[in-house]
């Protein structure tokens, strides 16, 4: 189940002619579907990126990436003006550098105590991070408001989607695009093969003077800098934040993305949270009832199956069985032996 | 002083119904290294299996059944309690066992495969949960000839089913659960099978049959907490949520798979959880808000200095 990705380069037709299209789906689909999905597909995939990077390249499974990015979320809500909340009313810039820094300062102090252990207990000491996160902000209404902190005032340049939803669309493929080369760039470093080292042999690493909780330590605050970064496109999608989104669910529907779409290659964390988006928005119309175990109320045993299928079948997710298919196709089918010539006997 | 014995009392009843649903969580993992996600689902389920066992056969309810106080003025004997508790807690057991076996046998070892396949199942059991039981908070009735408080020395007034039932269910669970794993040829391959699996399966013990008797144990602890949970605080959509949490504290704090870390993890988290709601006021200064961070921060202590947990070892 852990499949050796390295130093694998970025397919760079594929990336232009997928950002090609996402660059002009604007002009095809409706204003709808830009926002519900082809938006939150993007920030929820930076989202699940963070995860990705942090399993793919760490071997770290972490569910802590929601309670991350609910702080960052939770710290740009406060920071700039908005009804509930602080209400600082600082610039939207400024705040949205001061949310990633404590998401990422945040992230590292998560990292710190969570590096040293591994494996199963690496996603049980994260998951307790995440709900933790929730019930504080769920706790302490001074900081999340009573029902959340509403309309959040965003920056300029994203300018107010409830008129013209295309700049938000345009500033979160821009960043969703960078994300993805950078965690890509970053994977090639010399950190990045280090972290990979770590990853498949810590005792080796060890014994050869690399700081293994060090290294991990910096990956996790990397992948919290980046779910910060989701943190707070999430606020512009929403131009809302309460805790009841940065819950359990939500940390489970973040990991569904990671796991749909792939959790060894970053790029299914948008194929995932494509997906996701989806499902949640178009179920509703082809699901059937069934009484009241299946139909458009149960949402959640619909994407819970599909998981659930998903794992049991391709822990490579969508891309895992992308690639299955593909070698399938690519090596052709044994061709007969060639039959040994008949002996001639005199 | 009345206030501390109260607040004492509340966190030993806690700290009681947290050991009970995280012994089951601790064994199952200790012994297979399956981290069951699914695990407050369980202890859910059986709540609400109790409840429908419950209302459907001892619940004779004449009238409109409304009362000011919410709750009927039905009449519940012991039996009306405790046949619910003894077949919700059967019943989970086996779903247990069939949940094992059916989606977790046959990936033994990847353990973050088994947890993902346990949180799907808890995603879709938090959800039919959600459409046949609703999202109203419920609860379980105690009998009605049990005493609704208790009188302790000093004047201090505290609920019957949660100071002595829940905590005597404890001790009882706890030391029966310590006879189990110390006394018995089961309790033996247990033992021998958190230390060295292949070995004892190299030695012709029936492993797989190892593993449905404790993973019949573990759920069997969950659904008897759901029961007692729900008489004492309530049935509600996130109980789960609430309750996998506390397990996953407890034995983080505990370390993995000890039975006796489960009790001190379980003592730790509920006392902690019962003094911050109280004692976190400084003169003008109210900070009971924050009282999760009391307990956020056991946890960061706890692993700041042991990462496997207190009595936690290398697996």
């Amino acid at each position: 189940m852990n499949p050796t990705v390295s130093t694998r380069r970025i397919a760079w037709p594929a990336l232009i002619a997928v950002v090609a299209l996402a660059a002009i789906a604007p002009l095809l689909v409706s204003d709808f579907f830009l926002s519900a999905i082809l938006t939150k597909a993007l920030w929820l995939g930076i989202a699940a990126a963070s995860l990705i990077f942090l399993a793919a390249y760490g071997g770290m499974v972490s569910l802590a990436q929601v309670g991350i990015y609910g702080i960052a979320g939770m710290a740009y809500a406060n920071l700039v003006l908005a009804d509930g909340g602080a209400a600082a009313a600082v610039n939207p810039y400024l705040a949205l550098v001061a949310a990633l820094l404590i998401a990422t300062l945040v992230g590292l102090g998560f990292g710190w105590i969570a590096a040293r252990s591994e494996g199963i207990y690496f996603l049980m000491i994260t998951l307790a991070f995440s709900v933790l996160v929730y019930y504080f902000f769920s706790q302490v209404t001074g900081l999340s408001g009573f029902g959340g902190i509403n309309s959040v005032d965003l920056p300029g340049i994203v300018g107010s989607p409830e008129q013209d939803p295309l700049p938000r669309y345009l500033v979160t493929l821009v960043v969703a695009v960078l994300v993805f080369l950078g965690l890509g760039v970053l994977s090639r470093t010399a950190f990045g093969l280090g972290m990979q080292g770590v990853r498949d042999e810590p005792a080796r690493m060890r014994a050869l003077g690399f700081d293994v909780t060090l290294h991990r330590t910096l990956a996790f605050g990397i992948a919290a800098f980046v779910a910060g970064i989701a943190g707070v496109l999430s606020v512009f999608y929403n131009t809302r934040i309460t805790p009841g989104s940065i819950n359990l669910a939500q940390t489970i529907d973040v990991l569904i993305v990671a796991v749909i779409g792939g959790l060894y290659r970053l790029e299914g964390a948008w194929l995932g949270a494509l997906t996701y988006a989806l499902i949640d928005n178009y179920s509703r119309e082809w699901v059937p009832e069934v009484g009241n175990v299946l139909g458009p109320a149960r949402f959640n045993t619909l994407i819970g199956v599909l998981f659930l299928i998903i794992v049991l079948a391709s822990p490579g997710g969508l891309i895992g069985i992308a690639e299955q298919l593909s070698r399938k196709v690519k090596t052709p089918r044994r061709a007969p032996a060639p039959m040994p010539a008949p002996q001639t006997v005199d | 002083m009345q206030q501390f014995v109260t607040v004492t009392l509340n966190g030993l009843t806690l700290a009681a119904l947290y050991f009970v649903v995280a012994s089951g969580f601790t064994l199952i993992f200790g012994l297979m290294r399956v981290v069951n996600m699914a695990h407050g689902s369980l202890y859910l389920l059986g709540g609400y299996i109790a409840l429908e066992i419950q209302t459907r056969w001892f619940t004779s309810d004449s009238g409109l059944g409304l009362s000011l106080s919410g709750k009927s003025d039905a009449e519940y004997s012991v039996f009306a309690w405790l046949i619910p508790l003894v077949l919700a807690t059967l019943i989970i057991g086996v779903i247990g066992v069939v949940l094992q076996q059916v989606f977790l046998r046959w990936n033994q070892g990847q353990d973050l495969r088994q947890a993902l396949i346990t949180i799907a199942l808890s995603v879709i059991l938090a959800d039919q949960m959600l459409a046949y039981f609703g999202g109203i908070s419920k609860d379980i009735a105690a009998p009605s000839a049990w005493p609704t408080s208790i009188t302790l020395p000093g004047e201090v007034r505290f609920g019957f089913f949660r100071g002595v039932v829940v905590l005597s269910a404890a001790v009882l669970i706890g030391l029966g659960l310590y006879l189990i794993i110390k006394r018995t040829r089961f309790g033996k391959i247990v033992r021998a099978g958190v230390d060295d699996r292949e070995m004892v399966s190299a030695l012709g013990i029936n492993v797989n049959r190892v593993f449905i008797g404790m993973f019949f144990l573990g759920a069997l602890l969950a659904g008897i907490g759901g029961v007692l949970g729900g008489t004492m605080i309530s049935l509600a959509p996130g109980q789960d949520t609430a309750f996998l949490l506390n397990s996953l504290i407890v034995v983080i704090i505990g370390g993995m798979g000890s039975l006796g870390g489960a009790a001190i993890g379980a003592l730790a988290l509920g006392l902690v959880d019962a003094y911050a709601d109280v004692y976190l006021v400084f003169g003008d200064l109210d900070l009971t808000n924050y009282s999760i961070i009391v307990t956020f921060a056991l946890l960061v202590g706890v692993l700041a200095f042991r990462p496997l947990g207190l009595y936690g070892r290398p697996a």
